[in-house]
């Protein structure tokens, strides 16, 4: 389950064939394992990761550090859909430390995300303050390296 | 010494574009970025000069330890072992160290391509068991003692293997054991790709009883790390031997470089979870390349060790090498001809899939298609 499930993290295109031939796992038992993970959310969704700086067709990105005051019975869960219902908010995580969420959003310009974070994010009842920094630069990210993969520097042929 | 059987193919290969190439003998994972880093840190503080000819004693000490705790062997870091410029290294003064001229060491055909010619080196004689797929490319006990004479020295082994993958469990190498008893022969084992192996335990030549004195363990780094650039091995033996191979690395290579030392007691010391990872990857490469092979009618049997496959060709009716030759020209896809490693390798190909699945299917594509258009009437 967990081996299946860790080669479709890495690639989403590997087939039900191909896994079963991979791990040795019958093919009727990866297909089974991956149709449930599916309906159950497990699997969340196939998606292709893009460089968009490639094609220079770049979003504004910025993480926001954001203090919010927990509320009675639900702690931090409800300002936090609140927010993360947003579209803009890209991803939104609980954190510990000196400030409560850390939110990724995205915007076609800073002003974009300036206007998001003052008339849409602060202003939520709860919110107590924010602080953002713009994303100046993408070095890796969930575990892939951006820059493009330098040439394989092995001989062609070695015994 | 006839040259290394490639020299041809490499030229060729480097000067086409878009081949793939199965053609290699190492890694494509890069080294495990924690080794690396140690490494630049022990050179950013300074540490660029020679070591004491047996190897750094940290990496001596680490490395006991490390047999130790892997094997339960015991070796003396001051007096029996000697860090060395890779397997390659151990080899040559293996063999210089423990043969007169004329002596006969006996080891596998098809064999890596160092195994020869470090005897012949040494103005020994090599002795060659010819060995095939129907026995899995296993080394038998009675063909090795059918040709020991008065001459004979030393049995060579190195498994896993290259270029079969090959695998010998502990009770096949008792066998050998035996035999180097009752003959009163020393064996050297090249345990280089001890580590790769699938789906059965990694043996160790040296733990069967009474043979820790009569062997020589070469190992390293190059396979297991991704180290093969840095240049750094071991040899584990008896005192004397040990004495004797390092008089000859003193004079002739100094000392394995440093970094590429610092680099393996960062390995030795906390790098088994990236190298087991490698080894997870390289397994189910295996298992796509195996089937893949066998579906396209080169029949290959399961090899349980190194990241080599060494299918037959014969149901193409080509040689060896029309197959590689042709197969590089037809379909760009580079591997290495069996006969490159001995005549045993006759009727196979070495593939490697130490490379990205991408380029195993895509290889195995071409393949496919070349094999439909050669298959013998
Ligand atoms: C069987 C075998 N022994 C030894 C070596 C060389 O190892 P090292 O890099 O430690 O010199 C290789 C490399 O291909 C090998 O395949």
């Amino acid at each position: 389950m967990k081996e299946i499930l860790e080669i479709l993290e890495n690639d989403a295109r590997a087939t039900p064939e191909r896994i079963s031939t991979m791990t040795g796992i019958p093919l009727a038992d990866v297909k089974k394992t991956i149709s449930e993970a599916e309906k159950n959310h497990t699997i969340v969704k196939y998606k292709a990761m893009i460089n968009w700086h490639k094609v220079g067709d770049e979003q504004v990105w910025a993480v926001i550090e954001v203090r919010i005051q927990p509320q009675r019975n639900v702690g931090f869960d409800a300002i936090a859909e609140r927010i993360y219902r947003f579209p803009e908010v890209r991803s939104a995580y609980l954190v510990s430390g000196t400030y409560d969420l850390a939110v990724f959003v995205s915007g076609r310009t800073m002003q974009d995300v300036a206007a998001f974070v003052s008339q849409r994010l602060a202003p939520i009842e709860g919110v107590q303050g924010t602080t953002t920094h713009f994303l100046l630069k993408r070095y890796k990210e969930d575990g892939e390296i951006m820059e493009v993969k330098e040439e394989n520097k092995r001989l062609p042929l070695t015994m | 010494m006839p040259p290394s059987g490639i020299r041809k193919y490499f030229d060729l290969i480097i000067s086409m574009e878009g081949v793939i190439s199965l053609g290699v003998g190492e890694p494509d994972f890069a080294t495990p970025w924690h080794i690396t880093e140690a490494a630049i840190h022990t050179l950013e503080r300074g540490y660029t000069m020679y070591t004491s000819n047996s190897g750094m004693l940290e990496l001596r000490q680490e490395l006991a330890r490390y047999l130790k705790r892997t094997f339960d062997l015991e070796y003396d870091p001051d007096t029996e072992l000697l860090i060395t410029n890779g397997v390659s290294e151990g080899l040559d003064l293996a063999m210089r160290a423990i043969l007169d001229p004329g002596d006969e060491v006996i080891m596998s055909d098809p064999a890596y391509v160092a195994y020869p010619a470090s005897v012949m080196l040494a103005d020994g004689v090599p002795v060659q068991v010819p060995t095939d797929c129907h026995n899995a490319f296993k080394l038998p006990a009675p063909d090795v003692e059918a040709r020991i004479t008065g001459r004979t020295k030393a049995i060579l082994i190195g498994y896993p293997a290259n270029p079969t993958g090959a695998t010998m469990a502990m009770p096949e190498l008792a066998e050998i054991a035996d035999v180097a008893k009752r003959h009163n022969l020393l064996v050297i084992s090249d345990e280089i790709y001890n580590l790769l192996v699938y789906g059965t335990q990694p043996a160790c030549f040296a733990c069967l009883p009474g043979m820790q004195e009569r062997t020589v363990l070469l190992g390293g780094f190059s396979k297991a790390y991704a180290m093969t650039g840095w240049r750094v091995g071991y040899a584990a033996g008896s005192a004397e031997i040990i004495a004797a191979m390092t008089k000859i690395h003193q004079y002739t290579a100094l000392c394995s470089p440093i970094m590429g030392q610092m680099a393996a007691i960062e390995a030795l010391r906390s790098g088994e979870p990236e190298a087991m990872r490698m080894i997870e990857e390289y397994d189910r490469r295996r298992r796509v390349i195996l089937k893949g092979l066998n579906d396209i009618g080169l029949d290959c049997f399961e090899p349980r060790g190194a990241f080599y496959v060494f299918p037959s060709i014969r149901s193409t009716g080509l040689s060896s090498e029309q197959f590689a030759e042709r197969l590089l020209m037809e379909e760009k896809v580079a591997v290495v001809h069996g006969t490159a490693f001995g005549p045993s390798g006759e009727g196979h190909i070495r593939c490697c899939y130490a490379t990205s699945m991408e380029n195993i299917e895509e290889a195995l594509t071409r393949m496919a298609r070349f094999v439909q258009r050669h298959r013998a009437p």
